[in-house]
């Protein structure tokens, strides 16, 4: 009941949801078709849609926090790759003695560098639970640190998107350094399995797929919660009106601190469900770069409507594998092409291009 | 001897530690009849004193109209009043007990204080209603606002305001479509919820009809009494209707009071004249 109240008023929602249920009835039954069946899905594409599904997840975080309360976060992909980081020191320590110099405890990339034993900040990760609360804990608290720093002495606009960037950029400069114990340039890869299933199978790989799409249903009606309540119009007010807020008697710094650590935990859980089925973790997933490219998903799906940041990541990463198959050389300038076009001829996204259309008719 | 003094306090069940009693909004205390003390204030930006030397008092339910010419330090002033300027020196009190200087935006508005801004800002992208129901003064944390729901008796005093305002039939309006002076209304409307003790209006019938600043007068003139009320304004018709033949009106001038007494007295006021129309 308080579920189906959450979207009554949502003809976007509805249909996400609708489509995500239908995606995980049918993806699996067409996977296990045989494989010269017209309608069978190769398993590499379920894996590639699952991955699409979790980037819609990251944009869904950065929509609420951008869309809704008027923070262009810029390192959004620092959160989501921390999330993915603990996912790969999980899957590490699921290797155990199989990795190519057979050491029970150690990573492959441990041995190497002749550590002795683990970091301290290794230990427990062999728990699936405990991962499981550290992917979202571990963006969660750095969000909040952060947050509370920024906010607190009110830096906004141009200002916090630089920080945002420099933060993910601290981040990327660090993980880079093979003394912090992460793997250094290499990052966590050569996974085996996950909660015991083996991670090249063909099942784990649909039952991951059918994960992401329920994280990402629930992820939007969480993040549907959080913009229907009060809360969410507070938000509103601080994006339109920050200091009339404040003479409200609103602790602005208090709704941005807690939305976006909010945000940082749902990247995480999304770069958490991303490394397991994309099979690598590394510094790239921390450049600035990436963490832009989110907000321009986001604003080319339409910004503020929560289902346009989910039509805008998986629109753009679609035209980011066909361009980079097929015309590889054209990719950068297709994407710069759909950016100014949109911000030119669409600027409420593809959701305001689709409203236009049905008021219209 | 202070160990056996302690130990009879944590006896005492009835006591209320210091920590746990809030320390943002002590208890407003108007003993004297006074609400507002501000006492040799004094704010300069970049070597220009914007405020010099300010002494101002308002009573407990008093209307005061403030008028200056442009740089007199009016908005100046309310920014300090309201936590957004921190003066170099004086002091600032709201009642006995709250000094303003301490506290910061949210707090001074939890405290009671509301403000009206020249230019009306509204949160344009939300409707009308959503609009009345976050200036409700009831819910300020963020996870109580998460689970915020309206009451019957919070919905009722919605409805009254709205109707008061006289937009009930915009109610499910985005606030950023209404006209200018409909934005006035629904800004004076929020400040009704928010029932602050004291009420700062800054050139409240700025772009009104005649109509309109008639009806501005007469709200702000029933709303004095039970709230204090300050009024920033340049239109020197619409003081001399809200001032009347008794209430005080304060002239303010390079950042210090200049004159205060009756709108007659201080329109005969030489040094009055003088900043006003040039020797």
């Amino acid at each position: 009941m308080f579920l189906w109240n959450l979207i009554k008023q949502d003809r976007g929602g509805q249909v996400l949801l609708a489509l995500l249920a239908l995606a995980i009835i049918i993806v699996p039954i067409l996977n296990s078709l045989p494989s010269d069946h017209p309608l069978h899905i190769p398993t590499y594409v379920v894996a590639v849609m699952g991955k699409y599904l979790t980037l819609a997840l990251l944009a869904l975080s950065v929509d609420l926090v951008w869309g809704y309360l008027g923070i262009l976060t810029l390192g959004h992909g620092a959160f989501f790759a921390l999330g993915g980081y603990v996912m790969g020191m999980y899957l590490m320590r699921q290797i155990g003695d199989r990795g190519v110099y057979g050491n029970p405890e150690l990573p492959d990339f441990m041995v190497f560098l002749n550590y002795d034993s683990l970091p301290w900040y290794w230990t427990g990760l062999d728990q699936f639970w405990f991962a499981a609360i550290m992917i979202v804990l571990v963006p969660g608290v750095l969000a909040y640190v952060f947050g509370a720093l920024a906010f607190r002495s009110r830096v906004s606009g141009v200002y916090l998107s630089i920080i945002t960037q420099a933060l993910t950029f601290a981040l990327m400069l660090a993980f880079f350094r093979n003394e912090m114990g992460f793997g250094g340039n290499n990052g966590l890869t050569d996974f085996k399995d996950m909660l015991g299933f083996n991670l090249q199978a063909r099942e784990t790989r649909v039952g991951l797929f059918v994960a992401s799409a329920v994280a990402l249903a629930l992820g939007y009606l969480l993040c549907r919660a959080v913009t229907q309540s009060r809360l969410g119009k507070v938000c509103v007010a601080v994006r339109d009106a920050e200091s009339r807020s404040r003479f409200m008697g609103y602790r602005v710094e208090n709704v941005k601190l807690w939305v976006f650590t909010l945000s940082a935990m749902i990247a995480g859980v999304a770069g958490a469900l991303y490394v397991p089925q994309v099979g690598i973790i590394n510094p790239n997933e921390f450049s600035p770069l990436n963490s832009i490219e989110i907000v321009v998903w986001v604003a080319v799906g339409g910004r503020a409507t929560l289902y346009g940041a989910v039509a805008g990541a998986i629109f753009i990463n679609y035209a980011k594998t066909w361009f980079t198959t097929e015309l590889p050389d054209v990719w950068l300038f297709a994407l710069g092409a759909i950016f100014i076009l949109v911000t030119v001829l669409m600027p409420k996204g593809i959701v305001g291009l689709l409203r236009r259309k049905e008021s219209s008719t | 001897m202070s160990q056996p003094s302690l130990l009879s306090e944590i006896k005492d069940k009835n006591r209320v530690f210091s920590f746990m009693q809030s320390q943002a909004s002590p208890m407003l205390n108007v003993d004297k009849q006074i609400l507002l003390y501000l006492e040799g204030l004094s704010v300069s930006f970049d070597g220009f004193k914007a405020i010099n030397d300010l002494n101002l008092y308002i009573r407990d339910g008093e209307l005061r109209c403030i008028i200056g010419p442009n740089g007199a330090g009016k908005t100046t002033m309310m920014d300090i009043i309201t936590g957004k300027t921190k003066p170099d020196t004086g002091s600032a009190w709201f009642g006995q007990t709250i000094n303003l200087l301490e506290l910061d935006e949210p707090a001074i508005a939890q405290a009671g204080i509301g403000r009206k801004f020249q230019k009306p800002t509204v949160f344009e992208s939300l409707s009308v209603y959503d609009n009345l129901v976050l200036a409700m003064p009831d819910e300020r944390k963020v996870f109580s606002l998460l689970f915020a729901k309206l009451n019957g008796e919070q919905s009722d005093r919605i409805d009254e305001v709205i109707t008061l305002i006289g937009l009930k039939e915009n109610k499910a309006m985005r606030a950023g479509s209404l006209s200018h002076g409909q934005k006035q209304w629904l800004e004076i409307g929020m400040l009704l919820m928010q029932k602050p003790r004291l009420l700062l209006v800054d050139e409240p019938v700025a772009g009104m009809t005649h109509q309109e600043m008639d009806r501005t007068a007469e709200l702000l003139v029933s709303l004095s009494g039970n709230h204090s009320v300050v009024v920033v304004e340049h239109d020197m018709d619409f003081v001399r209707q809200l001032a009347g033949k008794d209430r005080t009106v304060t002239v303010l001038h390079q950042g210090s009071v200049l004159a205060e007494g009756s709108m007659d007295q201080v329109q005969n006021n030489r040094k009055v004249i003088e900043v006003y129309l040039g020797e």
